[in-house]
């Protein structure tokens, strides 16, 4: 007999998935080999605003190995219905942009023509013939603060408000011994994964079948059904694999509407594969964002008043809005707390989420300003969070289901020896290099929706578990084969997990950090209710060795079902072949019930972060960043690991390097490849590393996690342009951080 | 992409041949660059001349010199031992070059005629007189932070990239260059040509012209030499400003001294009035600071380059002490 098993939610399993992934046979969206497939080139517009005057596709059409040239003067019209409620992923007003529609141009790099070509190369280079005369319009392509307009009832409603007040902020600022006040800029951001969006399109008859990067493909089916005035049914979405997406797979962008009006046209599948220069106007980006924090406190540190207002630019077709001012709201306790949103029209693309979406643009300001008014008290930094710590969310006027901040700030300092720091700015130095230690705040609210999924014990003693589901990065095959083995008493090797295919039980989208939440809990009830069915079925099975006994006499463990207070353990195997049964299959869906009414649910952390300035010449390096995390029960402390590290390597780009270098004059991102916009690179990256402190939350769902993917990224940034602050004695408020702004 | 053809050729008679007769071929070796000036529509030859055959590959000592074949590709030259002890400021501005995977890759030859990273000649659909002589620069006004403060004009203010070029001048070198008409030598310091009213024309290398090796003196190689360059992030990113020196020091008094700087000219940039004031002193921290002071004499900048004057003046400051061992 096998020594029994040990649970494998706790352990520190690695990616069921990795080798197939590094040995290439992991197979994304663009890799999917379809017989007589074709490809597509977009012709994007060069101009900010206006509209087309005319399309002069002549060479195009007799380039080489051309099957078609679509342009809004010979595409199909698309009946784009409205959906009745738009998801959370998509903007709350305004309307998608419509492709081939009509001439109206919107923003610079707007697709305003396919060519479908038997090679890339033949489609790529016709596309280059294709030109396009414009009638332009003014363009509004600069960030004016005085053109903000107040969010729309739709973002309102998803809790994005105008404005919100908690006692009266302006007169206790105005009263307040000790104050901040300041701006705060965070440049527009993009995704930048390393697999670019790409989508195959095939028609059988009425039936659409996409090949798809997504973060939701029972969205992207809805997206698309919607566009198609077609039904849900009539078509299937599959995506195994996504090579990264931070937000960016979120929602349906016009690419897939092209991929499959264009295999409508051509009745041949076609592939649509973005360029790099592409994804910068096909996909969405954090938007550009300006706050104005100002804090009040008394001499004691206890804050008085926070004020908080940010401008966050939209394109002018749609309303994408964010959470931005959610930590202003809820991360200190204050009695006075005022907040104002506002957007910025542009002849842009649409921004969309991207890792921490608002939170982290939110904290970056707000963690900035509590430094700063940590050094205008005269006080550290962490005294200062712990004097104000927030018992409650005060804006929801809730308890939190489990906060177990204070540990992190305590256990934060200790590894990173915060002790050890002079609070003198500029004091500090080593290897003639100037030092500095920052810390901040991380939060990020956990949340949950309805999820489901099928679990199937085959007569082998392996189980199969199946749901829509996700995963760009993050583990989600890993971690709910934890799940699924340890709710059915299995080890690991013997549960397969499936996800990313519209045929599967459905799942709410992977993004938010709430798919452990949400699916893990429905991947433990289709497991429970396939052991409820065993048995029932062994029960009634009277020559068996279970005759009789129900469900609650049971237990599963080590491959098979024990009798609960002894007895031999009979495997999976045994049971099901004297049932003459093949297979036996569970459903399950779980929902978040009233606790998401009666409580505030959130994921919290204490980043540490250690820069070395070279004092001449304004480089910044990190050569350390240290957090301690409550992100709830820890299902794989690897995986979990990796997030917040990943998210740390990230935030250094948000600190240091990340902007789009955008042109006024042209409204376009001119930095639009690898090359010219940084991100970091391993060089840049020293020791990262990630504590988790004890945690469970029961309350917010009954696996006890909280999620943890964006959470990584908050907070990382302001630690990081603290320890600029403390090491230089200067202030950068404008982010990214470069050089020039250190000389 | 424009549909084209292409031929690997083994000798230089057979590639000079293609260059210089056919309409529009263009020599290919590492490809590192010019596959992407392919892909975004910046430049369409008919026909690519694959160079990756011919075997000038290697490095070579001689009595009065160093000699580097143009097709050597960029890590061998940084790894080579002769090249490290002799003139490291060769081999360190190599190592500080793109990355690992793209040093495997890109030949000598080819990283001295890479062309500017100025955002606007990158990208097709923006005025750039570089790219369409006569549409304009939009540099001038637009997202310059990497563009030139040194040799620009009212019709282009891109900065040469290069960190090799900037080294090589520091070190007198020579390119041999076989061509139509022959063979001849051109010092790298004369390679590259200022914009002027014609930015579209960067070398004075003629169609057909192969570069065929680079040639290091051994009187440079005798110098102590350091390059140093400055930039946002660790490392796989082009300078934001960088310095080659290179000096003949005895005791503490330099006796000869030749400082290039990359990333802040239209060209490679030798700096002659910093060397005259070099020549002959006790290298110190004060004659560091003072030579680095002058170092941006003359800079034009505009707008979102002009951090590039302070940390020009930082960065020659900086590689003279490092180079006398006072930083
Ligand atoms: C991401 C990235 C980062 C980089 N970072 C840096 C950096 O930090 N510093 C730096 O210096 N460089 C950097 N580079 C540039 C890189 O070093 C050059 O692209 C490379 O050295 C070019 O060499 P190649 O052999 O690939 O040339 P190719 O791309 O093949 O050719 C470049 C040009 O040279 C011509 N050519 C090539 N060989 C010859 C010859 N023998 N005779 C005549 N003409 C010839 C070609 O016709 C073409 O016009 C970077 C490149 C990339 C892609």
């Amino acid at each position: 007999m096998n020594a029994p098993l040990t649970p494998s939610v706790g352990q520190p399993v690695s990616r069921v998935d990795g080798p197939l992934k590094v040995t290439g046979h992991a197979r994304y969206a663009a890799e999917f080999d379809i017989p007589d497939m074709l490809h597509a080139a977009l012709v994007l517009s060069t101009v900010p605003n206006g509209t087309i005057a005319a399309i002069d596709d002549e060479a195009a059409r007799r380039a080489p190995g051309v099957h078609a040239v679509i342009t809004h003067e010979n595409a199909p019209r698309l009946p784009y219905r409205r959906m009745s409620q738009r998801p959370q992923v998509d903007a709350q007003s305004g309307d998608q942009l419509q492709v081939f529609q009509g001439p109206k141009i919107h923003f610079n790099g707007q697709p305003v023509a396919v060519v479908v070509a038997e090679t890339l190369e033949q489609a790529t280079h016709a596309a280059s013939l294709v030109n396009v005369a414009y009638e332009e319009d003014e363009a509004f392509t600069r960030f004016e603060l005085d053109r903000g307009q107040r969010p729309s009832s739709g973002n309102e409603k998803a809790g994005r408000p105008a404005e919100t007040q908690m006692g009266d902020a302006d007169a206790a600022f105005a009263a307040a011994p000790v104050k901040v006040d300041a701006t705060y800029i965070q440049p527009r951001e993009h995704h930048n994964a390393i697999e670019p969006h790409a989508t195959i399109a095939l028609w059988d008859g009425d039936f659409l079948t996409l090949y798809d990067k997504t973060q939701w493909v029972d969205n992207d089916r809805k997206e698309i059904a919607h566009v198609f005035g077609i039904h849900e049914d009539a078509i299937r979405v599959v995506s195994p694999f996504v090579g990264g997406a931070f937000g960016s797979a979120l929602r349906t962008w016009p690419h897939v509407t092209v991929a499959a009006l264009a295999a409508k046209v051509v009745r041949r599948p076609v592939r649509v594969e973005l360029t790099r220069r592409e994804l910068y106007t096909s996909v969405g980006f954090r938007p550009h964002t300006e706050q104005r924090v100002a804090l009040g406190a008394e001499r004691d540190g206890t804050l008085t008043a926070i004020i908080q207002e940010a401008w966050t630019q939209i394109s002018d077709y749609e309303e994408y809005a964010e959470v931005t001012l959610d930590p202003a709201r809820n991360t200190y306790a204050c009695p006075n707390v005022r907040t104002r949103y506002r957007l910025v029209e542009m002849n842009t693309n649409s921004p969309c989420p991207m890792r921490g979406p608002g939170v982290a643009t939110g904290l970056l300001a707000h963690e900035t300003a509590m430094d700063e008014l940590a050094v205008a008290l005269g006080m550290d930094p962490i005294a200062l969070r712990l004097k104000n710590y927030a018992e409650k969310d005060q804006h929801k006027d809730l308890p939190w289901s489990s906060k177990e901040l204070r540990e992190c700030y305590r256990i934060g300092a200790e590894r990173f020896g915060w002790a050890g720091r002079n609070p003198e700015p500029r004091s500090m130095r080593a290897d003639g290099q100037l030092v500095g230690y920052g810390m901040a705040t991380a939060a990020y609210p956990a949340h949950r929706s309805k999820a489901s999924a099928e679990a199937t014990l085959f007569s082998n003693g392996t189980a199969l578990i199946r749901t829509a589901a996700s995963d760009m990065g993050p583990g989600t095959y890993t971690s709910m084969t934890q799940v699924a083995a340890d709710a059915l008493g299995l080890p690991l090797e013997a549960v397969r997990f499936e996800l990313g295919d519209t045929d599967m039980p459905f799942a709410p989208v992977h993004g938010g950090s709430i798919t452990l939440a949400s699916v893990g809990t429905a991947v433990e009830a289709a497991c429970r209710a396939l052991l409820d069915d065993l048995s029932h079925v062994i029960g009634a099975d009277l020559s068996g060795p279970f005759a009789g006994l129900s469900a609650d006499d049971l237990e599963w463990r080590d491959g098979g079902a024990v009798r609960r207070g002894g007895g031999e353990m009979v495997p999976f195997e045994k049971l099901l072949r004297e049932l003459k049964l093949d297979k036996i299959v569970g459903h399950g869906t779980s929902a978040p019930g009233q606790e998401s009414k009666t409580y505030s649910s959130c994921a919290f952390g204490a980043v540490f972060a250690e820069v070395r300035v070279d004092p001449d010449l304004g480089t910044v390096r990190v050569h350390r960043v240290i957090g301690a995390y409550d992100i709830g029960r820890v299902v794989n402390p690897k995986t979990a690991h990796s997030q917040c590290i990943g998210g740390m390597v990230g935030a250094i780009g948000m600190a240091l390097l990340e902007q789009a270098e955008w042109d006024e004059r042209f409204g376009r991102v001119m930095n639009s490849n690898l090359a010219e916009y940084l991100v970091p690179v391993c060089a840049d990256i020293r020791e990262l590393d990630a504590f988790f402190v004890e945690s469970e939350d029961r309350i917010f769902n009954p696996l006890g996690v909280k999620g943890v993917a964006e959470l990584g990224i908050c907070g990382v940034a302001p630690a990081i342009g603290n320890a600029v602050y403390h090491a230089t004695g200067r202030r950068i408020r404008d982010f990214p951080i470069l050089p020039d702004k250190l000389l | 992409m424009v549909p084209l053809s292409y031929i690997a050729v083994a000798t230089p008679e057979a590639a000079i041949r293609r260059t210089a007769e056919g309409q529009g071929a263009e020599y290919i070796a590492g490809g590192t660059d010019m596959i992407q000036l392919l892909q975004e529509g910046i430049v369409a030859p008919l026909e690519l001349v694959d160079i990756n055959g011919i075997a000038f590959d290697d490095v070579s000592v001689a009595i009065d010199g160093i000699r580097i074949g143009a097709m050597a590709r960029l890590s061998d030259v940084a790894d080579d031992p002769v090249i490290r002890e002799r003139v490291p400021v060769v081999s360190r501005a190599l190592y500080e070059s793109a990355s690992p995977q793209v040093r495997n890759m890109a030949t000598v030859g080819g990283n001295l005629l890479q062309r500017t990273r100025c955002l606007y000649f990158r990208d097709a659909t923006t005025p750039c007189n570089k790219r369409v002589p006569g549409s304009g620069c939009s540099a001038l006004d637009g997202q310059n932070r990497v563009n030139a403060i040194l040799g620009g004009s009212d019709h282009c203010i891109a900065a040469y990239p290069g960190d090799l070029a900037v080294a090589l001048v520091a070190v007198d070198a020579e390119l041999m260059v076989t061509g139509p008409t022959g063979e001849r030598t051109i010092l790298v310091e004369n390679l590259h040509q200022l914009p002027g009213d014609t930015p579209h024309i960067e070398t004075v290398l003629k169609p057909g012209d192969l570069i065929t090796a680079i040639w290091i003196p051994l009187a440079a190689a005798g110098r102590r030499s350091h390059y140093l360059k400055v930039r946002d992030r660790t490392t796989f990113e082009w300078s934001l400003a960088s310095a080659a020196v290179s000096l003949g020091l005895h005791d503490d008094v330099i006796l000869d001294a030749r400082v290039a700087v990359g990333g802040v000219g239209t060209k490679p940039w030798r700096l002659r009035h910093v060397e005259d004031m070099l020549v002959n002193q006790r290298l110190d921290q004060a004659l560091a600071r003072a030579a680095g002071e002058c170092s941006a004499d003359g800079a034009e900048p505009r707008g979102q380059n002009a951090f590039k004057v302070t940390l020009l003046r930082r960065t020659v400051e900086r590689a003279l002490l490092q180079i006398g061992g006072l930083a």
